[in-house]
C-alpha cells in the first residue's frame, strides 16, 4: 500500500549539451582544467596518432617502402610470422594454430551459464588438453615430426609459458596458502619458508637458478629442456604470489563459517573445498587476475635463459641489419599485443565477478 | 546423553569455565541463562568441540570428547548447533545449504538428501524459499533455515547459542515456535537464551551461570519461584522486569 505522503522525485531536465557545460565549464577551475586537458591531448596524443596512423607506412615488402615520415609497419608485416611462431618450421605451423584454437573453442562453453556439463569441459581442459597440446606442439607421436623447443619463439612461447604458469600456479598457490595457515607446525614452517624465500628473490634470479642450478641437482646425463626450466621457475614464482593472495581471501572469511562447517561434521578438506575456498576465492578474484596479468608480462624475462618470447624475438629482429632503426615500431607492436591479452584477462575477470555475483551475496 | 565432569577452561590466563558439572538426559530441555561473559556459550560450544576444555571430562552419547579427530567427527554428526549469527553459507542456495552435510558427511545420494531437505524446510514452514540465497531471506527465515540445516543430519542433541538475540522482536516468535515444536517432539536441547517466556514453556531444568561457574541449577518451577542464591534473584529481577 503506497504511503499517502509518497511523491515522485522531481525531474531535472538535462540535455547532453547542458551536462557537458555543467561538468566541463561551470566554474573557473573547471574551465582551466578542461583547457589544460585539451592542450595535453593536442600536445601528446596528436603526435602519436600522426606517427602511428596518419603518416604511417602500411604496405610494402622491404624497408625501401617506408617512405613516409611515420611508423614503418611494413617491418611488422614482413616479420609477422616470426613474431608469432619464432623459428617453428612453416610447414608445421598449423599445429600451433590448432593448439591455441582448440583452447579457445574449449573455453567458449564456460562463458554460457546455461551450458550443461560445464564440469566435463573443465575436466577436459585440465586433464586431456595438456596432453593434446603437448603432442601437437612437440610432436613425436602420430606421425607428427618432432619440433624441438629451441625452435619455438615469439608469441607462441609467451602463451605457452604464461598459460602453463597461470594454470599450474593457481592450485600450487592454494595449497601453499592452506599450508601456511595449517595448525601443523612443520607444514606451516615449510610453506611459509617457501613463500618468503621465493617472494624475496626477483623472478630473473629464480629463472637463472632454475636454469643453472636445476641441472646440477639432477643425475649425470639427464638434461632438462630449457623451456621446462622456465616453466618450473615461472610457476613456482607465481605460486608464491598466488599463495598470499589466496591467504588474504581466507582471512576474510568469518570464523562462524568455519565453525558452522565443522559443526556439521565436515572434515578439513570438505570444509575447505565446499564452504571456505568457494567464498574466499570469489572475494580475491581481482587479486588473482592481477597476479595472472603480472605473470603474463613477466614471461618476457625468459630471455635471460635464452628463450625467445614475443619481446625477445622482436628485439632480435630489430638487430637485423636489414631493418635497423625500427625499434619503436617493434616495441609499439609488442605493447599492443600485450595490452590486448592483459585487457582481455581483465574484462574476463569482471565478467566472472558479475557471474558469480561477488558483490551481491 | 551429555555428561560434563569437573570441566575447566582457560583462554590464556583467563579462567572462563570453573568446575562445570552437568548431566543432560535424553529428551531433557536445559536452558542456560546468565549475564554476558559468564561462559554460557563457551560451555555449550565445548560439547561439540568448537572450544576445547583443558581439564575434566566431557562425554556425549557415550563417546568421550578428546583430541581424537574420529571421536570429534562422530560426536559432531549427532550434535546439531544453531548460532546467534545463523552462519548460513552465503554462496549456496537454501536447498544446497541443507543438502551439504547429508550428501558429504552421511554419503546420501542427492535425490534422497533433497527429499529430506524439503521435509525439514516444510517443518520450519519455509519450503518456498528453497532456491533462494541466504542473503535474500529475512533474519527469522535465515535462523529457521539454520535450524533445518542442523535437523537434516538427524541429530540426537540440539544446541542453541542465543538463537534469537540477533533477531527483530517480530521475528523472534517464528523461531521460538519452531523450537517449541522441536521440544514437544522430544528432542534433547540445551539452549542459551534470555527469552524467559520460552524457558518457562519448555525447559525441564534451568541453569544460571555467572563468571564461569554454575551458580544455580533447578527445575523450572523452583528456579523462577524460589531462587536460592542472591545473585540469581538479582539477575531474575533485572531480566524479568521487561
Amino acid at each position: 500500500m503506497r504511503h499517502p505522503n509518497n511523491q515522485t522525485a522531481p525531474l531535472v531536465a538535462t540535455s547532453p549539451l547542458e551536462r557537458v557545460w555543467r561538468n566541463l565549464f561551470s566554474s573557473p577551475m573547471n574551465v582551466f582544467l578542461t583547457l589544460a586537458v585539451l592542450f595535453l591531448l593536442y600536445w601528446v596524443v596528436l603526435p602519436v596518432v600522426q606517427w602511428a596512423f596518419i603518416e604511417a607506412n602500411w604496405s610494402g615488402e622491404s624497408r625501401q617502402d617506408c617512405v613516409r615520415s611515420g611508423a614503418c609497419w611494413v617491418f611488422i608485416k614482413v616479420r609477422f610470422a616470426q613474431f608469432m611462431y619464432g623459428f617453428y618450421p612453416a610447414a608445421e605451423r598449423w599445429r600451433v594454430n590448432t593448439t591455441f584454437l582448440l583452447f579457445g573453442v574449449a573455453c567458449l562453453p564456460l562463458f554460457f551459464p546455461s551450458f550443461p556439463r560445464k564440469a566435463w569441459v573443465g575436466a577436459f581442459l585440465l586433464v586431456v588438453y595438456p596432453f593434446v597440446g603437448f603432442i601437437l606442439l612437440v610432436g613425436g607421436l602420430f606421425g607428427l615430426p618432432v619440433v624441438e623447443t629451441r625452435l619455438w619463439g615469439g608469441l607462441m612461447v609467451t602463451l605457452v609459458v604464461a598459460g602453463v604458469g597461470i594454470v599450474v600456479s593457481f592450485p600450487v598457490g592454494v595449497v601453499l596458502a592452506l599450508g601456511r595457515r595449517s595448525t601443523m607446525p612443520v607444514i606451516r614452517a615449510i610453506c611459509t619458508a617457501f613463500i618468503e624465500i621465493v617472494r624475496g628473490i626477483p623472478l630473473i634470479s629464480v629463472l637463472f637458478m632454475a636454469s643453472v642450478m636445476l641441472p646440477m641437482f639432477l643425475p649425470e646425463g639427464m638434461n632438462f629442456d630449457k623451456l621446462l626450466r622456465a616453466l618450473v621457475g615461472v610457476t613456482l614464482f607465481a605460486g608464491a604470489y598466488m599463495a598470499e593472495v589466496v591467504r588474504g581471501g581466507l582471512q576474510a572469511i568469518p570464523r562462524g563459517q568455519f565453525e558452522a562447517a565443522a559443526a556439521l561434521g565436515l572434515g578439513y578438506w570438505r570444509m575447505m573445498g565446499l564452504v571456505i575456498l568457494p567464498q574466499a576465492l570469489r572475494i580475491v578474484i581481482p587479486g588473482i587476475v592481477n597476479t595472472f596479468i603480472g605473470l603474463f608480462k613477466d614471461t618476457t624475462l625468459v630471455l635471460i635463459i635464452g628463450l625467445f618470447d614475443l619481446l625477445g624475438i622482436i628485439r632480435a629482429a630489430t638487430a637485423d641489419p636489414n631493418w635497423l632503426g625500427f625499434t619503436m615500431e617493434g616495441y609499439a607492436f609488442a605493447a599492443v599485443v600485450f595490452w590486448i591479452f592483459c585487457f582481455s584477462m581483465s574484462r574476463i575477470s569482471l565478467l566472472l565477478e558479475g557471474r558469480l555475483q561477488v558483490s551481491d551475496k | 546423553m551429555i555428561e560434563m565432569m569437573g570441566v575447566h577452561k582457560w583462554f590464556g590466563d583467563f579462567h572462563v569455565l570453573k568446575d562445570i558439572n552437568l548431566t543432560v538426559h535424553k529428551g531433557e530441555r536445559i536452558v542456560v541463562c546468565g549475564p554476558s561473559g559468564s561462559g554460557k556459550s563457551t560451555m555449550i560450544r565445548c560439547i561439540n568441540r568448537l572450544e576445547e576444555h583443558q581439564r575434566g571430562r566431557i562425554t556425549v552419547d557415550g563417546v568421550e570428547l578428546t583430541s581424537d579427530l574420529k571421536n570429534i567427527e562422530q560426536i559432531r554428526r549427532e550434535v546439531g548447533i544453531v548460532f546467534q549469527e545463523f552462519n548460513l553459507f552465503p554462496h549456496l542456495t537454501v536447498l544446497e545449504n541443507l543438502c551439504l552435510a547429508p550428501i558429504w558427511v552421511r554419503g546420501m545420494p542427492r535425490a534422497e538428501a533433497e527429499k529430506i531437505t524439503m521435509k525439514y524446510l516444510e517443518r520450519v514452514c519455509i519450503p518456498e524459499q528453497a532456491h533462494k540465497y541466504p542473503g535474500q531471506l529475512s533474519g527469522g527465515q535465515q535462523q529457521r533455515v539454520a535450524i533445518a540445516r542442523s535437523l537434516c543430519m538427524n541429530p540426537k542433541i540440539m544446541l542453541f547459542d542465543e538463537p534469537t538475540s540477533a533477531l527483530d522482536p517480530e521475528m523472534i516468535k517464528e523461531v521460538l515456535d519452531v523450537m517449541v515444536s522441536l521440544a514437544r517432539e522430544g528432542m534433547t536441547m540445551v539452549v542459551v537464551t534470555h527469552v524467559m517466556g520460552f524457558a518457562r514453556t519448555v525447559a525441564n531444568r534451568m541453569l544460571f551461570m555467572d563468571e564461569g561457574e554454575i551458580i544455580e541449577e533447578n527445575t523450572t518451577q523452583e528456579f523462577f519461584n524460589h531462587p536460592r542464591s542472591e545473585r540469581t534473584k538479582q539477575f531474575l529481577s533485572q531480566i524479568l522486569s521487561h
